[in-house]
């Protein structure tokens, strides 16, 4: 399987107190563990992200806990208050324990 | 959708209850490699709202919690979820924790979203599998300790869930 490509998509600049849209995706194929294969027959095994957090110059912010109900290539979307410039982080954990992260940087004026 | 078929010869009552029957067989179908009913070991959807809100009371959140979905998805795999609750999310006011169930599909459990103050507002989208026609239930968490629930019904036409 590729490697899970994760993408953010965030303001560079953001004014003091304003709410922006953070929109996420990782490319992962969300196995759910219920699927056969169809030349084996044989379940193929649960692989699916669990964990989404982002956060904010080192403050959790935002988190999500995935089920295998979570589409493939799982995308987020949710807000954050620009209060001061810095980074956001962003870290997807993968159920067999390796996790994927990407950082934006925001200017807030 | 509807609109095309208001001028056909069928009505918009025939015409649903023709995709709902054409649902159902594609869903038995389709159904071989995944098994229609729920997975053997999965919770009921009370047993899976107990496990992450306990017993609170759940408040009729129709007012509170807006949940954007479709009303008919012709694709189950990847079903677009819009979740918005009024909240002024101030330290003292907010929603902690917005709780996804999907009744009909082989486990109920879809999402957990955790919220803080610092996103300004409680509103979050993502995208969801749904195996058949079903309620889609939201449960949202309040700093005070209250929780309210929220329904809405998505007509599938192909049931997704893992493939």
């Amino acid at each position: 399987m590729a490697k899970p490509k994760p993408r953010v998509r965030a303001p560079k600049k953001a004014a003091k107190g304003e709410v922006i849209e953070i929109k996420t995706l990782i490319s992962h194929p969300m196995e759910s563990g219920l699927r056969k294969d169809s030349k084996t027959g044989e379940l193929i095994p649960r692989k699916i992200i669990n964990k989404f957090v982002c956060s904010y110059n080192g403050d959790e912010v935002f988190s999500a806990d995935f089920h295998p109900a979570i589409s493939a290539n799982p995308y987020m979307a949710f807000y954050v208050k620009a209060e001061e410039s810095g980074e956001l982080v962003f870290t997807w954990t993968d159920d067999d324990g390796s996790s994927y992260s990407k950082t934006a940087k925001i200017e807030v004026a | 959708m509807t609109q095309a078929t208001a001028t056909g010869p069928w009505t918009r009552r025939q015409f649903i209850i023709a995709v709902g029957a054409g649902s159902a067989l594609a869903a038995s179908l389709s159904a071989a490699p995944f098994g229609q009913a729920r997975a053997a070991d999965a919770p009921t959807l009370d047993e899976a709202i107990e496990r992450l809100v306990g017993d609170k009371e759940l408040a009729d959140g129709t007012e509170v919690i807006e949940m954007d979905l479709p009303q008919i998805a012709e694709n189950g795999n990847t079903v677009p979820l819009g979740l918005s609750v009024n909240s002024p999310m101030t330290d003292e006011d907010h929603v902690t924790a917005l709780h996804v169930f999907a009744e009909g599909n082989p486990r109920p459990d879809v999402a957990s979203i955790h919220f803080s103050p610092k996103n300004g507002v409680a509103e979050a989208s993502t995208r969801m599998r749904l195996a058949k026609t079903q309620n889609v239930v939201a449960i949202a968490e309040m700093s005070d300790g209250k929780a309210y629930i929220a329904r809405a019904e998505v007509k599938v036409t192909i049931g997704g869930c893992g493939g």
